[in-house]
């Protein structure tokens, strides 16, 4: 489906937190706003959710946790107990201090590497991906807010010159 | 609301009249032109020392370790030497870029990825050695937990050296993910300013299609943080384990419980080093000086100061629990270190490790690019020393003195070592001139606050930004006009909140004196009826919404510099 949208370009981080603050007071929806560095706080502005990232990191971190403790209790205890020096080997438990090395390490793996592909595939980001920022300014130094149109483009058009925009555009967008 | 406020007396990290496009032009620059005759110059000596290396790497797996200086006795040289200096200069990046994230320090910014570059490269420098060292490198997946073809025999995990490889991969992988994701949207604006379609098909590619939407860089930092915290304990835990490969041996000398830390700090030392190697040459040759400052600089040599400080406590601590242990073959390999045939070894340790930093405590000295340039080499060649010290010579004076013996290293052992040099500097000169050298994307996010620019703003009392003329179609209106028509409503409630001004009983301040109040605003507070510093102090966000919403003009501005924080400070030093 084609829905028109209305792009509104900005050239500085403040005046780009104040035009969406007054843009949600004047009850619009902001589809989208590409900035090209972390704005802090646009995120609160534009009612965005908390990302649950870290949680999934914690996860993946139990995961790695798990995986290292299986696979050390089948290999050294169960499959081939081997006198390494009189250590302990027929007790994960006992053996357990020279292990804590590849437990830790196996964790941070884990929870590295996955929430990182997390992280890739759910911002749509992979090798030979197709970049879909509007404009390309909005890496340089610009600042862009998109806000869906129904039947107000002349509000919003004033709405966002009011804003500080520095270039509006009303463009069909695939979606 | 974004809060670009930092206490004045904070020096600029970016130096120069830089808004953001000039950092962007700065930053791709390296990467848009074409590469100068010295780095051509460099990169040729480099890539001869590296095919050397790789030549002799050849000669010793075709025909054999023995091709080494190694004998029976120092049956460990060089190899293990070269190994552990590299995996110890791998440790600034992700020191810099994790633990100075977790503690906020901006500064990190113009460093991190230059630094995180020479901890991936030094990685693989140190990695090859083990893999040269097995003698038949086609063999080197035997260290991956998986049964052997005669039964099911496995890896050994109580040992030391197994840990090795698992954390030396882990970090190499952990920290090339954390150094590419913050590469993305400098990838991204690399391939937005690329005009040939070769290099825009490449910079595509290589940032994974980055969008830049409000939510991925909520995730990027998210991310980032997470990925800070992680890799904190695993750049402490690397260097920890491979000082086991010694400490759990009991080879007087080696069989030492201060190890671990001893071998972190030593690990920051020289890593430090060899970011202020790279960088004091990078910043010259591609014009980063406003972004690489002196200040940077100086920063790096407190912590080399700071570290080279704590390994020469170490060194001392090792001596004194020698001495103090009562055993004799243990404080034999102490004695033998210093006054022994390796007496040279151990004093170019001491005093290269221990002694040179502490010209550091000389503001003078620490502000000299030249001495610092100078103190990184010395440190550089110290650390390497330090891993001889404590492996040859623990090892050539064992317990039967009959076996007693010197070690020297054939041209092999040295063109291997000379060929990773060559290998490094390969890689950072091919990094230097494709990747974006600076972290653009977080320095453009610091500049208001810590760039030269917009401090002199801040101090000139004038906005950090000016509302662009509205579409052209409707003239703004002067702040001043605006602050004349106020709303006697708004003004009385906003007096309210914070007490009004008796001219009888107050006497007015200068208010001019908080950063961010200029003279019009002071008419135009004066016009209100704030006088004092008392009745700033009492203003709250919502007396400043209702402020911003009278005078009208730079919104936002008196919470960014908090003008109540200040008023307070300058009403009680009345």
């Amino acid at each position: 489906m084609a829905s028109k949208v209305i792009q509104a370009l900005y050239h500085d981080d403040d005046v780009l937190m104040h035009a969406v603050k007054k843009v949600r007071a004047e009850h619009h929806h902001i589809e989208e706003v590409y900035t090209p560095f972390p704005v802090h706080g646009l995120d609160k502005a534009m009612g965005l959710a908390d990302t649950r990232i870290a949680i999934t990191s914690f996860m993946y971190g139990c995961l790695g946790l798990t995986v290292a403790i299986v696979m050390m209790n089948y290999i050294m205890i169960e499959d081939w107990p081997q006198d390494i020096g009189g250590k302990p080997s027929f007790s994960y438990l006992e053996n357990m201090p020279a292990f804590v090395p590849i437990m830790f390490e196996l964790t941070v793996f884990f929870a590295a590497h996955l929430m990182v592909i997390t992280f890739y595939l759910r911002s749509k980001m992979w090798p030979f991906k197709k970049a879909e920022n509007p404009d390309k300014r909005t890496t340089d130094d610009h600042f862009l807010m998109e806000i869906g149109v129904h039947d107000n483009e002349q509000e919003l058009t004033d709405l966002l010159w009011e804003t500080g925009a520095v270039e509006i555009k009303v463009t069909e967008k695939e979606s | 609301m974004a809060s670009h406020y930092e206490a004045p007396i904070r020096k600029p990290l970016v130096l120069g009249d830089k808004g953001y496009h000039d950092v962007t032009v700065d930053i791709a620059r390296p990467v848009e032109g074409k590469a100068n005759k010295q780095w051509w110059i460099v990169f040729t000596i480099a890539l001869v020392a590296f095919l050397w290396g790789l030549g002799c790497i050849i000669y010793t797996v075709s025909t054999g370790i023995g091709v080494w200086g190694l004998n029976r006795t120092v049956n460990w040289a060089w190899d293990i030497t070269n190994f552990v200096w590299w995996v110890g200069i791998g440790h600034a990046g992700t020191l810099i870029s994790a633990v100075l994230l977790l503690f906020r320090q901006k500064w990190r910014m113009a460093i991190n990825r230059s630094a995180e570059a020479m901890t991936i490269f030094s990685v693989v420098q140190a990695g090859l050695f083990p893999i040269i060292h097995m003698g038949r490198p086609w063999l080197g997946y035997w260290v991956l937990p998986i049964p052997n073809q005669f039964g099911s025999l496995w890896v050994n995990f109580n040992s030391p050296l197994l840990w090795d490889v698992f954390a030396i991969s882990t970090y190499l992988s952990v920290s090339l993910v954390f150094w590419w994701t913050g590469l993305l949207p400098d990838f991204a604006m690399i391939r937005d300013r690329a005009v040939k379609p070769f290099q825009k098909k490449i910079y595509s590619l290589l940032s994974f299609g980055w969008t830049g939407r409000a939510k991925d860089w909520q995730r990027f930092e998210e991310v980032s943080l997470v990925l800070a915290g992680l890799a904190t304990p695993l750049v402490l835990s690397v260097h920890t384990i491979v000082s086991f490969d010694f400490a759990t041996s009991v080879i007087p000398g080696w069989h030492t419980t201060i190890f671990p830390p001893y071998f972190v700090a030593g690990a920051i030392f020289s890593g430090f080093a060899m970011v202020n190697t790279l960088l004091i040459i990078m910043r010259k040759v591609c014009n980063l000086e406003a972004y690489i400052t002196v200040q940077h600089i100086e920063l790096m040599n407190i912590v080399i100061m700071i570290t080279g400080s704590i390994v020469g406590c170490a060194y001392i601590t090792e001596l004194f629990i020698a001495w103090y242990s009562g055993v004799e073959y243990e404080q034999y390999a102490f004695l033998n270190r210093a006054t022994g045939p390796y007496w040279w070894a151990y004093w170019s340790m001491m005093t290269c490790n221990v002694f040179s930093p502490q010209f550091m405590w000389f503001k003078k000295l620490r502000t000299s690019i030249m001495f610092s340039f100078f103190i990184s080499i010395v440190v550089n060649i110290g650390m390497w020393f330090e891993r001889f010290v404590i492996i040859v010579t623990s090892l050539h004076r064992d317990y039967l003195p009959s076996s007693w013996t010197m070690f020297s290293p054939t041209f092999v052992d040295i063109g291997i070592f000379i060929g990773t040099i060559g290998f490094f500097f390969v890689l950072f000169l091919l990094y230097s001139r494709t990747f974006p050298v600076i972290a653009q994307a977080e320095v453009k996010s610091i500049l208001k606050s810590s760039g030269e620019k917009y401090k002199k703003l801040r101090d000139a009392g004038k906005p950090l930004y000016e509302m662009p003329a509205k579409g052209g179609s409707k003239k703004v209106e002067a702040p001043k006009a605006e602050a004349k028509e106020v709303d006697p409503k708004q003004v009385s409630s906003l007096l309210e909140a914070i007490g009004t001004f008796d001219p009888e009983t107050d006497t007015a301040d200068d208010l001019k004196k908080v950063k961010g109040i200029g003279p019009q605003m002071e008419e135009a507070l004066n016009q209100i009826g704030i006088h004092t510093f008392a009745q700033v102090s009492k203003m709250t966000e919502k007396e400043y919404d209702l402020l911003d919403s009278i005078t009208g003009s730079f919104p936002g501005r008196a919470q960014r510099d908090d003008w109540a924080g200040q008023a307070k400070k300058l009403n009680d030093k009345k």
